[in-house]
């Protein structure tokens, strides 16, 4: 894959704490793949103080060795700077648009492929899976649920979430007009639920990085929500590059509440489908 | 001095408040505010058709690589942390709550004291929590201006007064007279 060169011209550092940010970033990129460089220089200064006080380093500086050195850290900064604070039907009316005007276009395909990109612990993934079930569309349907963090993979297949954020649960399910009964699809155990078998059949978890990796081809549906916010303009155009080369025509790319296409390259290469849900359609031509 | 921007941090009693303040500013206003208010999560919440019509100065809700221009007013959108970059544009997070708020005011007021530096004034309205007392602490520490509105004067006095005891202000003002302060400062 050429090698692309991102510059870094806006997140010049300016003082030492700054520059010490730069460098752990370096480390991540050069030392172990991962590339946050172009990522909310904000977001990331704030979660690396957060790992730095909660690890008691002296400063960050401190860091520098440690992260040299020590996987522990690294898989630590990982989970940290891929949190992406989600819940089960997220947006309800998202959900109820994707359920009533979406997915019933897609019925039209033989096979349906979707990618849901940077799906953290899989509330979102099992969302749409629940949505499919109930279309009676999953069988004819394969989700891809892709993130760099290989270890909220592993617990996103497993599919276990607390029995307090069920409740919640319940009623956004409810909310975006799900047909059946949430409790359908998930069993209790001690202090948690856990989605039941059928569920999961038909989902690939598979590690994808963003930044580094190519794009997937043929996809109907892609849910990127409330990942480009953390995107610098360099990194959101990349990201949205990928996206259009997945996607087949006339199909379905969808963004958070607050995210859009305006300003990016791809402004024109796609039609607004819904824009209250942020839901786009790749233009045929 | 020359300030660069503003931040804002305002709950209970906030949406009245702003108003009061923003209304009072002419278009031509040259710097940059930057709001963190505590709204309850929902979708669509027409915060920018409603200051548009009290206000002369330009209203927007924020989005994520949005540049930061003098004149205009920036809302953090409900559910969404605000964050000021050191390259002039803003982001959003939709990290865990702060301080039991998204958008939090601390995350706003830490992020724009990182980026501002002492250019920056930070005010903090009337609120029923003590989010924003933690940045404005940090605005102070960065050598801002640290304005707080008269716990007296506010709808809910907890947030101003949870500020004033982490630390000393540089101002404890009415609304009135922040108004006051706010169109001087650009000359200050």
């Amino acid at each position: 894959m050429a090698e692309i060169i991102i510059k870094d011209e806006q997140n010049l550092p300016q003082d030492e704490q700054d520059i010490t940010v730069h460098l752990l970033l370096e480390v991540l990129y050069h030392k172990y793949g991962y590339d946050f460089r172009n990522y909310s220089r904000a977001h990331i200064k704030r979660r690396l103080l957060r790992r730095m006080a909660l690890d008691k380093f002296e400063d960050l500086e401190a860091m520098l060795p440690a992260l040299l050195r020590d996987k522990e850290l690294l898989e630590q900064l990982l989970a940290d700077l891929s949190i992406n604070a989600t819940e089960m039907f997220r947006d309800p009316s998202f959900y109820k648009r994707l359920m009533s005007e979406v997915l019933p276009v897609l019925r039209t395909y033989p096979q349906i492929r979707i990618w849901i990109v940077g799906c953290s612990s899989g509330e979102e993934v099992y969302s749409v899976a629940i949505l499919l079930k109930e279309l009676e569309l999953y069988e004819k349907s394969t989700v891809y649920a892709t993130d760099f963090n290989e270890k909220i993979l592993i617990s996103a297949k497993e599919g276990i979430y607390p029995i307090e954020l069920i409740k919640g649960y319940t009623r956004n399910y409810q909310l975006s007009g799900g047909l059946s009964s949430f409790s359908d699809y998930y069993v209790t155990k001690y202090s948690c639920a856990k989605f039941i078998n059928g569920l999961k059949e038909n989902i690939v978890f598979a590690s994808h990085n963003l930044v580094t990796d190519s794009s997937f081809i043929n996809m109907h549906l892609i849910l990127c929500r409330n990942v480009m916010i953390y995107f610098d303009k360099v990194l959101k155009n990349r990201v949205l590059r990928l996206f259009h080369e997945s996607l087949n025509g006339g199909c379905f790319l969808c963004l958070g509440t607050k995210e859009n296409l305006s300003g990016t390259d791809f402004e024109d290469k796609f039609s607004v489908f819904a824009e209250n849900e942020r839901i786009y359609k790749k233009k045929l031509i | 001095m020359s300030y660069k921007a503003i931040a804002i941090g305002a709950s209970a009693g906030g949406v009245e408040a702003i108003r009061k303040i923003l209304s009072a500013l002419p278009s031509d206003f040259p710097l940059p505010i930057l709001i963190a208010q505590h709204l309850q999560a929902q979708k669509n919440s027409h915060t920018e058709d409603y200051f548009r019509k009290y206000c002369r100065i330009c209203i927007k809700e924020a989005e994520s690589n949005m540049e930061i221009k003098g004149g205009t007013v920036y809302f953090a959108p409900p559910d969404y942390h605000l964050l000021a970059e050191k390259n002039g544009t803003l982001s959003l997070s939709t990290e865990g709550k702060v301080n039991y708020s998204r958008p939090s005011i601390d995350v706003l007021f830490e992020t724009a004291a990182d980026a501002y530096e002492s250019k920056l004034a930070g005010i903090i309205l009337t609120g029923a929590s003590n989010d924003g007392s933690r940045g404005l602490a940090e605005i102070k520490r960065r050598g801002g201006l640290c304005i707080v509105q008269d716990p007296k004067t506010a709808f809910m006095e907890t947030m101003p007064a949870s500020a004033l005891k982490l630390i000393n202000a540089d101002y404890v003002l009415s609304l009135e007279e922040i108004v006051d302060l706010l169109v001087k400062l650009p000359k200050l």
